[in-house]
């Protein structure tokens, strides 16, 4: 057992448990993008960023890639993690504006403006998809492409892979494909009202399924 | 596409077919036919025992790989940071003009494709274009019409 | 070649080795390293073969092409043994000269030899050369002495001694010791305790035992190449620190990551592999001790981020380069889930002389807390380009200027850019600052792997800031979002203010993004990325507001903001500038004054190359 102290909260949890599940324990709850709990954590939107205090310096990691250690101090809502979270969701949203979920998260943030050029990608590259196919699936035939900015979740030589199974589990699993607010303007968008709302699913990056639905329509192989 | 399965796989094995020996064994494949074609992909993705996603995605990843054929002469302009403070962006763009392409692309005749690179470690005759294998040191824009003269008058392969 | 079975057998060869050898006879020593090449070296050391045969000489002198000796501005060059007479910008046409004057009569060619640019003194010995003597050259000294594919060549300077002592006379704790009291911090960037990094490796659990050491010689940085003329110059000092580091950990598989971009590094490493299997000193039973060790090459493909450890050990595994977090650290949980030790190639080439002449000797050197000397590549605006090794705690102006021998073109210092991408720039004002990984660190920058730019008043900082960033945003892996869209927005900002369209807000909101950008990335590519642009606007603030404020680029660099005018004084009207013109901008009459149209004009710059009368400026 290890204990460790989040919050100024003493908690005791398994060696090997992640600094993320160790808080869902104590009931905090730390907001995540690319996590999931069937499927291994991968750390890549860091919007589950801690502080973490050692002595008179601190860091911040992601909670979900963060193994638990002995006398650990931590902080899930501090005003570094906050400012660094902030910048984060809006980083998103300049890349990404078309997300409900992202609108709601910037929302509750209190994101009211974008500081940044809109790059749309329809992908926050997440990499959900390409470890449920993986790891769920035992296909694995999406995967990522290129680097950088170029970076992409697609499949080789963009047909779709004899492992595909259609089983619309990438679709079902990304958490940015679905219908945003339709008001016109991004920053309408911000507003939270339809929070509570359940999203339509429209999947704006097509990865080949062959059993895509969707009221925009897509390319069938 | 005269592409041979037979000899991909005599390059993999001549590596024992490992995986830490993707890289040299991509390039390599890229050597012999000046790119990476789909077909020596897949057989390398075969030989290997590795998924084929796997092996694009490292094709892709690193930029010493191209997946689309390249010309008969390489340009490379140095991009370093003692070339870039002695003038390489202007050398860069003389080379763009001259060529008619960008970084990463080949001419329409297939003649030329223009790289840049990020360090030759020839730092004294910065900035440097080297043409397929020769380093012409202490370029600047004006010398570079007459280098690629040279290249031009050359008879097609 | 039988395999050496045993210390004894090793120091019996070597002896015999050195007792072929006559160190009076003259021997001739070219640099072959990479700079030179392009100098055409190759040519220079044929003539020299041709001539030495013609005069009947092949008997009476030597001929050795050797790894980089360091001093690349002044190549092709040469140090002539015993007496050590240097020559420099040598061509082939010069050799019948030298072969005839000084290595027959002994007589010196004058216009051969080196002269101090500030001093304006000539020097005949290696020794005296400004450029050499303030270096302490403990590791990179021995490029010159060395053939690199000649495995005896290194035998005969010792080579391969400390290896015996390691083996035969101490236990592999008792190494990891000697490395902890030498103080040797890690000379690839990060500058963690190299002894401490053993350890941690060697006490990490290990089901199978299996645990792997990596050198790595990815070597990303643009304008360092230190590694590579190590790599390629003395490949042995390298292999030999890793067999003793592979002893040290309890490893008995070890990788050398060679970058895309070095092929003859991994020609002559092969070599070098091959040629220590054969004498029994790579392999199973090494020496005859028992332990067993061997070393495989892996290749990069063109990726800055693969020289990351986490990211170099996905290359390996035949996976996209991209780093995964930490802790696990690579010395619990690395290559295969092995415990793995990854060093940088100048740390492990630092091994042997450790072990050699103690870590007492060696913790004599530097500073408190950095200890030895680190070889660093000088370039960019410096007279004296070339790759220096220096004791820690030097201090920065006597590298620029001792060594380096000032700025060329009589132009006035800026800046001196030490870490690469990842470390800052140092202005005129802590010229002072002694070389050591903490004081870098406090001025804004970091050691880095040991590039150093030097900068003049030519140079525009905000632009050296947004070439750093662009340069990263081509190298991102694209895994987390603050690296992948941050440093992009970052170079969106840097890019409008070189273009003219900067913002008041600009500076707050690079420095914004800077300090998150550093502190929420998933590695140390992100996580140092934004020191360029935050070291730049900490020193040269006010380039980046005359940028923004007066659309002015005070350096006169960034196209949109400077203007090419013809000089009416010096014009002569030789229409040369109107015909090299690509758009036609330039028109006046024969003999009469030249104007330039502005609205055509794309500042290629293509008239100030060719006007002989130095009559276009740049305002």
């Amino acid at each position: 057992m290890v204990e460790l102290t989040i919050d100024g909260i003493k908690a005791r949890t398994w060696e090997g448990t992640t600094v993320l599940e160790a808080a869902k324990e104590m009931g905090i709850t730390i907001p995540t993008l690319c996590y999931h709990p069937g499927l291994t954590p991968y750390g890549a939107c860091r919007v589950c960023l801690v502080e973490v205090v050692k002595g008179d310096r601190s860091s911040l990691e992601a909670s979900c890639t963060l193994p638990v250690e002995e006398g650990q101090v931590i902080l899930t809502n501090s005003e570094k993690v906050r400012k660094a979270r902030k910048l984060v969701v809006e980083l998103l949203l300049s890349s990404c504006p078309n997300s409900k979920t992202l609108q709601d998260m910037a929302s509750n943030m209190g994101i009211n403006k974008i500081r940044f050029k809109i790059k749309d990608r329809g992908c926050i590259l997440c990499g959900l998809c390409v470890r449920y196919c993986k790891e769920q699936m035992k296909s694995g035939g999406i995967g990522f492409v290129d680097r950088g900015t170029s970076r992409t979740v697609a499949t080789a030589f963009g047909v779709t892979p004899e492992e595909c199974r259609n089983c619309g589990g990438c679709e079902w699993i990304c958490p940015v494909c679905e219908r945003a607010c339709l008001a016109g303007n991004l920053l309408d968008g911000l507003c939270g009202g339809c929070q509570n709302v359940m999203p339509v699913e429209t999947c704006p990056v097509c990865t080949g399924c062959s059993e895509s639905v969707g009221p925009q329509g897509h390319k069938v192989y | 596409m005269n592409n041979d399965p037979e000899r991909v796989a005599a390059i993999a094995n001549k590596y024992g077919c490992s995986r830490d020996s993707l890289v040299s064994i991509l390039q390599d494949v890229q050597s012999e036919y000046r790119y990476l074609p789909e077909d020596a992909l897949r057989a390398v993705a075969h030989a290997l025992d590795l998924p084929l996603i796997q092996v694009y995605a490292v094709a892709t990843f690193f930029k010493a790989f191209s997946l689309k054929p390249r010309g008969e002469h390489i340009v490379t302009v140095c991009l370093g940071t003692a070339c870039h403070v002695r003038g390489a962006p202007a050398v860069l763009d003389e080379v763009k003009r001259q060529l008619g392409i960008g970084p990463g692309e080949t001419s329409q005749d297939k003649r030329f494709t223009l790289e840049t690179v990020n360090c030759l470690g020839a730092c004294a005759l910065g900035p440097i274009v080297v043409t397929d294998d020769q380093y012409n040191g202490q370029i600047s824009p004006g010398k570079v019409k007459k280098i690629l003269k040279e290249y031009k008058k050359l008879p097609k392969e | 070649m039988t395999r050496l079975r045993s210390a004894i057998a090793l120091e019996q060869l070597r002896s015999r080795i050195v007792g072929q050898r006559d160190p009076e006879k003259a021997c001739i020593s070219i640099c072959g390293g990479t700079g030179c090449h392009a100098y055409k070296c190759e040519d220079v050391a044929s003539a020299f073969k041709e001539e030495i045969e013609r005069q009947g000489l092949t008997d009476q002198v030597e001929l050795k092409v050797t790894g980089c000796h360091g001093f690349c501005e002044r190549g092709p060059l040469m140090v002539l043994y015993p007496q050590k007479i240097f020559y420099q910008r040598i061509n082939p046409g010069d050799v019948p000269e030298i072969v005839a004057e000084t290595v027959v009569k002994g007589h010196i060619v004058e216009r051969l030899l080196y002269v101090d640019p500030i001093s304006d003194k000539k020097a005949q010995f290696e020794e005296d050369v400004t450029f050499y003597k303030e270096q302490q050259r403990l590791v990179f000294g021995n490029n010159g002495l060395i053939a690199p594919t000649d495995i005896e060549d290194y035998l005969a300077i010792g080579g391969y001694s400390a290896l015996s002592k390691v083996l035969f006379e101490m236990q592999p704790e008792e190494v990891i010791e000697e490395i902890k009291k030498s103080g040797l911090r890690g000379r690839g960037g990060g500058g963690f305790p190299t002894g401490r990094k053993w350890e941690a490796c060697h006490n990490a659990p290990s089901y199978d035992g299996i645990r792997h050491i990596i050198c790595n010689a990815d070597e990303g940085d643009p304008g360092a190449y230190m590694d590579r003329s190590l790599l390629e110059g003395n490949p042995h000092s390298v292999i030999e620190g890793m067999i003793i580091g592979a002893y040290a950990i309890g490893s008995r598989s070890g990788y050398v990551y060679v970058r895309h971009e070095y092929p003859l590094a991994v020609k002559n490493l092969i070599v070098a592999l091959d040629q220590a299997r054969a004498h029994g000193i790579l392999g199973d039973n090494i020496l005859g001790s028992g332990f067993g060790f061997d070393i495989r090459i892996s290749r990069g493909g063109g990726s800055f981020i693969c020289g990351e450890e986490t990211g170099l050990i996905a290359s390996v595994e035949g996976k996209i380069g991209e780093p995964r977090p930490r802790p696990p650290y690579p010395a619990i949980r690395g290559l295969w889930g092995k415990p793995t030790n990854l060093n940088n190639v100048e740390t492990w080439a630092n091994v042997p002389l450790i072990i050699s002449r103690g870590a007492d000797w060696y913790s004599q050197i530097g500073t408190d807390g950095s200890k030895g000397t680190k070889i660093f590549s000088l370039v960019g605006k410096i007279n004296n380009t070339g790759l220096v090794e220096v004791p820690m705690g030097i201090t920065l102006r006597k590298i620029v200027y001792d060594i380096g021998g000032g700025i060329p073109g009589g132009k006035r210092f800026k800046a001196v850019q030490t870490g690469g991408p990842s470390g800052g720039c140092i202005p005129e004002s802590q010229l002072d600052l002694p070389v050591d990984f903490d004081r870098l660190i406090e001025a804004g920058s970091i050691m880095g792997s040991g590039g150093m730019i030097v900068m003049d008043e030519g140079t525009c900082m905000v632009d050296v800031a947004r070439y750093f960033i662009k340069f990263l945003t081509e190298e991102s892996c694209g895994k987390c979002v603050p690296c992948r869209e941050g440093l992009d927005r970052m170079l969106d900002v840097l890019t409008d203010i070189t273009e003219g369209r900067g913002k008041e807000e600009d500076i707050g909101l690079l420095e914004d993004l800077g300090s998150v950008i550093k502190e929420a990335s998933l590695c140390a590519l992100g996580g140092t990325a934004p020191n360029p642009v935050l070291s730049t606007i900490r020193y040269f603030r006010d380039e980046y507001e005359a940028h923004i404020g007066e659309k002015r680029c005070p350096a006169g660099v960034c196209k949109a903001l400077i203007t090419f005018t013809i000089d009416e004084e010096k014009c002569t009207g030789c229409r040369v500038c109107a015909r090299e013109c690509p758009q036609g901008a330039i028109s006046g009459e024969k003999k009469q004054l030249h104007k330039i149209d502005q609205d055509e004009c794309i500042k290629c710059g293509l008239c100030r190359d060719s006007c002989k009368f130095d009559a276009i400026t740049v305002s």
